[in-house]
């Protein structure tokens, strides 16, 4: 079958799965635009911005465990993505970017809207292509999804000149799983690594499960579980993780790290054995590593190689897939019960427990922590939540317990604002759900809103909840704490976001009372014939509690004063 | 003061490759001495050598999640054979001529040009043998100089070769093939 480099694009795409790709056209591009009229099975959405494109493919990845595809032309197209690109890269998510290019001929000529794409998306690539041989087009588009998919996940950039698009060759599949000679990930671990496990696990009396993204990209949740079941063993979650495990079963004690929960960081201090299951030891989740778990050995189950000692020595290193390897630990595991160690835990529990806000009377003031509370119950841990990046992702990883896998999409690693309106539009889709709920804060949905107008053309029926507190909140929030309270630059004028909302035909309420909460949510659950919007007026000056400076000592919180204590 | 390692990375052939590898160090801070490709027994494969200030292990695992690199060595924990070469063109005259010829002689090095005031010196050995041919030389003005920078090889029967090396795609796959 003879067909042209943009046919071959669609037809790649096609065996690969894709249902849907998010993209913007241009010049460079439009041979691919102009094939997809053939191809009316993959939808193609039209985003406002390039970086609302990749956020989609991201959110849609994330929700569905599959690859996300974005697609943009030369130049401004292809820089527009980069955003999107490097929060993909940071936090292991799988999408590929299709860019148009110059033709050739013209590359290295500083042809209109020429960019050196591949150079720009070197470092935040798990790998990159430029194709010059349409020849090449098949077997390059077939590996790059192998690559992101496989593995430590990652987004894939292919740059395909116009004259590849337009020139025509015989059409080959390649059927075959791609082989490449520098690319074996690896699988399983040794015998002596698990024999070299076992015996710090036997030895262990005050053992803490640290359940990272891994677990959740290796389909990991059962044999976790039942790792910690068997050895009753706390399981501590990174931002990531939240959902890998049931945050409401016994053995959990919540998010860990510079906003966890204060039992959390405290048992990771005491513990003598950590047990680390596919996260990364990342500054947010260690606070000073010179003082991080000092009492603890480590075991590190990772799939990549290059995260074993990058910032925490480990005891027993293991590099392979997560799952695999706790299939071979866990038959060798015997029953423990460490009692005392949870009469320990217990107590930090309830010290917790006193000074949380969620159980204050807010009399007539909205707290943030509230709305995400109650938007639990109103969907009754269901939904599935796409955060974007400041306090109210803190609040919403704190009082929203993730029951299942890919419940929540949040951008950890970059803290990229603006990724939670698309990438809840990607989710949405990839999900095909009207349980897709983004929480955003005023100023992070600023930076995107213009995908309001992609959400309402595709009628994508995605609930938009605004924690607006007139502040860059968590930038205020540093002020307040280190920098005397001079709100410098945080302070918002913000439009009327109800109104907003109006100009695009999207219906919205604003929510400025506890007993309005409950009732908004239900009104919103019920609109599922595209998006609705919520604006919760929060209080201005709230704080995220517990929190660890940055760079403190994990166990040194600044937890929240008991009001009237 | 730590010792440096000396790394060996075979590669896919293809442009951009010595890119990645440039931009991941500067990317990932790793000091490293000096960086050297070359051709191979395979016109597929190109082969860098990686001489290291510290922190090999950390490098060598970066280096490995690079799509194109194929395996990596490091083989100052092996017997191995390490070359630099170096041309350094050094200032002459009537008087001092006959030392730089001596110099070469024991050196065994290599006088591969002369002029009324200069020669170029040609000298290959480890990196030890040429710092101190270089500082030997450095009295009587060295006017240029280069050096290829360090390359390596383990002693023995053993091979740095992909094992399950099957190329199953087209040769000319992504790119246009030869220099990287
Ligand atoms: C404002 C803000 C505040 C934050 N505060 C916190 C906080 O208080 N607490 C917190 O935890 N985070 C916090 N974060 C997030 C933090 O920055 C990191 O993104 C997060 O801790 C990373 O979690 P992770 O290591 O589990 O996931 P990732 O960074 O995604 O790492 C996943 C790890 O799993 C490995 N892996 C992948 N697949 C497999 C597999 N199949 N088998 C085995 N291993 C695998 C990968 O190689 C990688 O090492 C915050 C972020 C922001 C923006
Ligand atoms: C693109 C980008 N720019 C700047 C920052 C730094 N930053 C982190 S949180 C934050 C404030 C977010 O404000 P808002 O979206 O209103 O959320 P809030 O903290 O108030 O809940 C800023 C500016 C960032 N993470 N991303
Ligand atoms: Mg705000």
């Amino acid at each position: 079958m003879k067909l042209t480099g943009a046919e071959i694009i669609l037809e790649c795409l096609l065996r690969e799965g894709v249902e849907v790709m998010y993209g913007y056209p241009g010049g460079a591009i439009l041979p691919t635009y102009d094939a997809m009229t053939k191809y009316p099975q993959i939808r193609h959405v039209l985003v406002r911005h390039e970086q609302g494109a990749a956020h989609m493919a991201d959110g849609y990845a994330r929700a569905t465990g599959k690859v996300g595809v974005a697609i943009a032309t030369s130049g401004p197209g292809a820089t527009n993505l980069v955003t999107g690109i490097a929060t993909a890269m940071m936090d292991s998510s799988p999408i590929v970017c299709i860019t148009g290019q110059v033709p050739t001929a013209a590359i290295g000529t500083d042809a209109f809207q020429e960019t050196d794409v591949t150079g720009v998306t070197l470092p935040v690539t798990k790998h990159n292509y430029l194709v010059y041989d349409v020849e090449d087009l098949a077997y390059t588009i077939r590996e790059a999804f192998h690559i992101a998919r496989t593995g430590r996940p990652g987004p894939v950039l292919i740059d395909i000149p116009k004259d590849v698009q337009n020139a025509v060759t015989e059409f080959v599949y390649p059927e075959e799983e791609p082989v490449l000679p520098g690319y074996r990930p690896p699988q399983e671990a040794t015998e002596e690594q698990v024999r070299a496990a076992l015996e710090l696990i036997e030895r262990a009396e005050r053992p803490v499960i640290l359940a990272g993204h891994g677990v959740i990209m290796s389909g990991a949740s059962r044999e976790v579980l039942e790792y910690a079941e068997k050895t009753q063993t706390p399981i501590a979650l990174t931002l990531l993780g939240k959902g890998g495990v049931p945050e409401t079963h016994p053995l959990s004690l919540g998010m860990m790290g510079m906003h966890g929960t204060g039992h959390a960081n405290l048992a990771i201090q005491h513990a003598d054995l950590l047990l680390a299951f596919g996260m990364r030891f990342d500054d947010r989740v260690t606070g000073n590593l010179k003082t991080y778990a000092p009492h603890a050995k480590k075991i590190h189950i990772d799939i990549d190689p290059s995260e074993i000692h990058k910032n925490v020595r480990a005891d027993v290193p293991i590099v392979g897939d997560l799952r695999a390897v706790l299939r071979q630990l866990n038959p060798h595991v015997k029953p423990q019960e460490h009692r005392e160690w949870w009469a320990q835990i217990r107590d930090w529990m309830e010290d917790a427990d006193e000074r949380d806000i969620v159980h204050w009377d807010a009399g007539e003031r909205l707290f943030a922590a509230h709305v995400i509370r109650d938007m639990w119950q109103a969907t009754g841990g269901n939904a599935v939540i796409v955060t974007d990046v400041g306090q109210h992702q803190m609040w919403e990883a704190q009082y929203y317990p993730h029951e299942r896998p890919h419940t929540l999409i949040t951008s950890g690693g970059l803290g990229t604002m603006g990724f939670g309106l698309p990438a809840a539009i990607g989710a949405s889709m990839g999900l095909k759900s009207s349980n897709v709920w983004a929480i955003v804060g005023d100023g992070g949905f600023q930076m995107t809103m213009t995908e309001l107008g992609t959400a309402a053309q595709e009628r994508v029926p995605v609930k938009i909840c605004i924690i607006n507190n007139g502040y860059l909140g968590m930038v205020r929030q540093w002020q307040e704490f280190f920098y005397e309270e001079r709100y410098n630059a945080t302070p918002m004028h913000n439009p009327d976001f109800v109104k907003l909302a109006d100009a695009y035909g999207i219906p919205a309420r604003r929510v400025t009372r506890r007993q309005d909460v409950i009732p908004t949510i239900e009104w919103a659950a019920g609109i599922d014939d595209g998006p609705v919007l919520i604006d919760f007026v929060v209080e201005k000056h709230d704080i995220v509690y517990p929190m660890v400076p940055a760079g403190a000592d994990l166990h040194n919180m600044i937890r929240r004063p008991i009001e009237g204590k | 003061m730590q010792t440096k390692q000396t790394l060996v990375a075979l590669v896919e052939n293809k442009p951009g490759v010595l890119n990645r590898v440039a931009s991941l160090f500067r990317r990932r801070n790793f000091n490293i001495d000096s960086l050297t490709v070359g051709r191979t027994e395979s016109p597929e494969r190109s082969r860098m050598t990686i001489v290291v200030d510290a922190g090999a292990d950390q490098v060598a695992k970066h280096l490995y999640k690079l799509v194109n690199v194929i395996q990596v060595e490091n083989v100052s924990t092996v017997p191995n054979v390490s070359r630099d070469l170096a041309l350094i063109k050094v200032h002459v005259d009537a008087d001092t001529r006959g030392q730089v010829i001596q110099l070469c002689d024991i050196f065994r090095a290599h006088i591969v040009d002369t002029s009324s005031r200069a020669m170029i010196v040609e000298v290959t050995g480890d990196e030890e043998k040429i710092n101190s041919m270089v500082e030997m030389l450095r009295p009587l003005g060295i006017l240029e100089m280069v050096r290829t920078g360090v390359v390596a090889m383990a002693r023995g029967d053993d091979v740095l070769a992909p094992s399950d090396y099957e190329a199953r795609r087209p040769a000319s796959n992504g790119h246009r093939a030869s220099v990287l």
